[in-house]
């Protein structure tokens, strides 16, 4: 067993810790959702409550990526 | 009070009272509007803003219709945050029972110079690929259209250029002045009661009761739903006297979301969400809608329709004081009704025929008038 | 039989949770979290007491109906029958808007260790750690122990009102050597805050102030705090009591809502001791047993604690005046401060600009606008946090 996994984000293919947040692997992939008005945005709180971190997992969207901890093969879209 | 004496004092600065503002503005009177609130914090900020031509009555059919053409004529103007969007509505047929509502229904608007399009069961996936499968089919208006009400209101306020007073209670009405919370008077030539469900305060008898309704909105979901869309059963739900209902009615807002309705409750006065009515609507929603089940609400509210025993609107004189006019009672259509109410009480104080019959909506039907001023 | 529900696995849930247990009653701890611990232990110290049945990952949303408690896991919704409720469900910093607040690499000083706690790098990063309160200090202290450089540490109270913090703590003298040892270690500038942020795509300077000079500190990240807000939601939509923005209680942490206690960050911000101590009480409360006096004299020194910290951490009126008429104050909706300030009030501000209607519900921008206009949050509703639809409509077992 290993201690990384591999997720893709918009596509592209990063390895991170299993213990790391989406919202961490999001950041080391390498950007965030723009704002409603076309603003970069970057998580704030870190705890679920400020919603900056929101990216579609899977097919879901608006998911809080910094309370979600990374699995392998998560397909990541930060459109959302 | 301070200034001088306006030509016409509007009580209330919901959707009505903005758009009665706008109306006498136009005849070139000078209008102060007072609200105990702010702009648009009563029904105006719990309504969906359907602008939607229905046809329960003819009196209902020919108020919409007018409401909605004098809407249309504002549009060019109307600021980004109105939020215009012209969805139109599609009544949606579950089985062949209300497919046949929705051809009478048909029939009837094209009659009347209003163009729709009746679907059959593939057409209405194609309109709406998150509806079940297995529906009859349905009907789309696609005339009618969706606004953000209280911006509309404090948009219609404002290029009316009139004098609007916030956070002043009127607590009597009389023929030629209006007397405040700090006991002071506004005298005024016409005053114009637009004060929602509250008239029954100033009207007595006026047998108006409130009608709970809740609604939920999800997150932004762009390109999720195309259409209001709206079971034919709401018909059944509004115009009807059970004590609680609840319909199938979605609507995309410009932001992307979506705003789901409805539910109808009779002999409640709380505005606190009621968990079971809400779950009821939403499990409604769901049957029509399955994918909804997922989708993620940020917020729910709730607000009270004034309504009249024949789902009618009153617009006309007050019974007893002259020159007061009341413009209230307009159930769940008092967004797209609001420019013809208005107008119809301009023609009438500046002595001109209205476009459409103005009797159906008088309170002599409901109220004896008697004069004592 | 329906039991007793915890809803919160911090500090004070966690102890009120070990108190029903006690007793041998059963006990219930709910968090959305997936492990125990809540902001401050993270997972870290995951001890729950034996016995105490637990459902991580998982949210309370309201009342489904009476003795229902409706919440949603990531899978489904659940219908938790109760017969009393612990409320305990923390607190979130407290944000101000400046400009360059909403520019990626502009965290919370709290928030900024959750991340770096869940695999963010900061390794070789320069950080300005900047808002008020002895939050900053642990956090600059742990920043650096992940290999982060930190430019600055700076508070923005004054050095008189810290000593006097510190006076405060000669009765806990475990607290004053800590806070000794990290003042020592971080070297805190006194009165001294942010004023901007500068960037384009993310944070590359940030500029300070001490009142009299000005000047810009180059960096990657700002992680700002500017101390706490009682996560209160949950607690006002089961119907308590709420006076000055904290959740009224009795002696032994019931609500005005009879079966119903709350303690901890809810009942008034007061760190970790205070949090133990009042979850140990509402838990013997809720067990409907008498709570030994000595936990009384305990409370009160950790209230004193507590006081002491909501002097220091007073917000300068400065700070109230950074947000330009352009800056974002609702970062949900991207609503300026030039559209907030046409409005009289909240209600009107959020029916008028969207402010507070984004996803949020005003969790960030409500804090923001107390200070900037003394405005208080709008009425909550359920759910108290975003809930799919089906969880809503009751749908039990939905995905
Ligand atoms: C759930 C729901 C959904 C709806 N959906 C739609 C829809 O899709 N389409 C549609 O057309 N309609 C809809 N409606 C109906 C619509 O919202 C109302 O009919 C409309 O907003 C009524 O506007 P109003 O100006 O008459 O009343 P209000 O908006 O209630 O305004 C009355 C104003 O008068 C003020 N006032 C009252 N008493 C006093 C006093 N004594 N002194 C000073 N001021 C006073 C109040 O503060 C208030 O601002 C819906 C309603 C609900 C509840
Ligand atoms: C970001 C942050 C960092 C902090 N760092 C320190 C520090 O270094 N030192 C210190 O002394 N104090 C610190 N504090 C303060 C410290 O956490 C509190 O004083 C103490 O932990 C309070 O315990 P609590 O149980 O009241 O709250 P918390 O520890 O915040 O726990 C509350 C728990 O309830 C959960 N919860 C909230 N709402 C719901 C809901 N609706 N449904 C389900 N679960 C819910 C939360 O996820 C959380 O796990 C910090 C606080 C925060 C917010
Ligand atoms: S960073 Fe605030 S919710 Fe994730």
């Amino acid at each position: 067993m290993t201690d990384r996994v591999a997720l893709h984000i918009d596509g592209k293919t990063v390895k991170v810790s299993c213990r790391a947040s989406v919202a961490s692997a999001i950041w080391i992939a390498g950007g965030f959702r723009r704002s409603v008005s076309g603003q970069p945005r970057g998580p704030l709180c870190g705890m679920g409550t400020c919603f900056e971190c929101r990216a579609t997992v899977d097919g879901g969207k608006h998911v809080r990526t910094c309370v979600l901890t990374c699995r392998e093969g998560m397909d990541v879209r930060t459109d959302a | 009070m301070n200034g001088r004496t306006p030509d016409v004092v509007v009580v209330g600065a919901g959707i009505v009272g903005a758009c009665c503002a706008w109306a006498f503005a136009r005849e070139g009177l000078s209008v102060t509007v007072l609200d105990r609130a702010g702009i648009g914090q009563g029904a105006t900020a719990a309504g969906m803003g359907h602008i939607v031509v229905m046809d329960d009555s003819e009196a209902q059919f020919a108020l919409c219709r007018y409401s909605q053409r004098l809407w249309a004529e504002l549009r060019p103007q109307m600021p980004a945050d109105v939020e215009w969007q012209a969805c139109g509505t599609l009544w949606v047929a579950a089985d062949e029972d209300e497919l046949e509502e929705a051809a009478r229904k048909k029939t009837f608007l094209e009659a009347a110079g209003i163009g729709c399009e009746l679907l059959d069961a593939k057409s209405i996936a194609a309109a709406e690929p998150n509806l079940r499968p297995g529906l009859a089919g349905g009907l789309l208006q696609p005339g009618d259209s969706a606004i953000y009400s209280p911006c509309a209101a404090r948009w219609l306020l404002a290029v009316s250029k009139v004098d609007v007073r916030l956070g002043v209670a009127v607590t009597r009405v009389r023929s030629g002045d209006v007397t405040l919370a700090d006991g002071s008077e506004i005298a005024a030539g016409v005053i114009v009661l637009a004060t929602g469900g509250a008239a029954r305060s100033f009207v007595p008898h006026l047998p108006i009761r409130p009608r709970k309704g809740h609604l939920a909105i999800t997150d932004r979901y762009p390109g999720w739903l195309n259409h209001q869309v709206v079971e034919l059963g709401y018909v059944k739900s509004a115009s009807g006297e059970s004590a609680e209902s609840v319909a199938f009615n979605i609507q995309p807002r410009a932001t992307g979301q979506l705003l789901i309705g409805s539910s109808r409750q009779y002999g409640v006065d709380t505005p606190d969400i009621d968990q079971p009515i809400l779950g009821r609507m939403l499990r409604r929603c769901i049957e029509y809608m399955p994918g909804l089940a997922g989708l993620s609400v940020i917020r729910t509210w709730t607000g009270f329709r004034a309504s009249t025993p024949d789902k009618l609107p009153v617009i006309g004189p007050h019974p007893e004081a002259r020159n007061v006019w009341v413009a209230t009672g307009h159930e769940g259509l008092g967004i797209t009704m609001a420019t013809g109410t208005a107008r119809l009480l301009a023609d009438s104080v500046v002595g001109r025929a209205p476009e459409i019959a103005m009797h159906p909506f008088l309170p002599s039907r409901f109220v004896e008038v008697s004069r004592h001023d | 039989m329906p039991e007793i529900v915890v809803i919160g696995a911090g500090p004070a849930g966690l102890s009120a949770a070990a108190a029903v247990r006690s007793h041998g009653q059963r006990v219930v701890l709910l968090d959305e979290n997936p492990a125990a611990g809540g902001q401050i232990w993270r997972g870290e110290r995951t001890a729950v007491a034996q016995g105490v049945e637990t459902m991580f990952g998982t949210r309370a949303l309201g009342i489904a109906s009476a003795g229902m408690l409706l919440c949603e896991t990531s899978e489904s919704a659940v219908v938790l029958p109760f017969r009393k409720l612990v409320v305990a469900t923390g607190a979130r910093e407290r944000f101000l808007p400046f400009p360059g607040w909403t520019l990626p690499g502009v965290f919370g000083a709290g928030g900024l260790q959750a991340m770096v706690k869940s695999g963010f790098p900061v390794d070789g990063k320069r950080v300005v750690v900047a808002g008020t309160g002895p939050l900053l200090l642990e956090v600059a202290e742990y920043l650096r122990s992940r290999g982060a450089r930190i430019a600055i540490v700076a508070e923005q109270a004054r050095w008189t009102s810290l000593i006097r913090f510190g006076l405060a703590l000669r009765h806990a003298p475990s607290k004053m050597a800590q806070a000794a040892r990290l003042a020592f270690s971080t070297l805190p500038r006194a009165g001294c805050w942010v004023t901007e942020v500068h960037g384009t795509e993310h944070v590359e300077a940030a500029t300070l102030t001490d009142g009299r000079r000005t000047w810009r500190e180059a960096c990657d990240y700002v992680a700002c705090g500017f101390h706490l807000v009682p996560n209160t939601e949950i607690a006002a939509v089961l119907g308590c009591h709420l006076e000055g923005g904290v959740v009224w209680t009795d002696d032994l942490h019931e609500t005005s809502i009879s079966g119903i206690y709350c303690a901890g960050e809810p009942c008034g911000i007061g760190g970790v001791d205070k949090s133990l101590i009042e979850g140990e009480i509402a838990g013997h409360a809720a067990a409907g047993r008498l709570p030994v006096a000595r936990l009384f004299a305990k409370r009160a020194r950790a209230r004193r604690f507590a006081a002491a910290l909501d002097a220091v951490t007073r917000l300068r009126p400065e700070l109230a005046r950074l947000a330009r008429e352009d800056t974002i104050v609702c970062r949900c909706e991207d609503v300026p401060l030039s559209r907030i300030r046409e409005c009289s009030d909240w209600r009107s501000a959020k029916l008028l600009t969207r402010c507070g209607m984004g996803p949020c519900q005003g969790r960030v921008c409500g804090s923001a606008l107390e200070s900037l206009f003394g405005w208080r949050p709008e009425s909550v509703r359920p759910p108290v946090q975003p809930a799919r639809a089906g969880t809503l409509a009751g749908l039990t077992g939905s995905a």
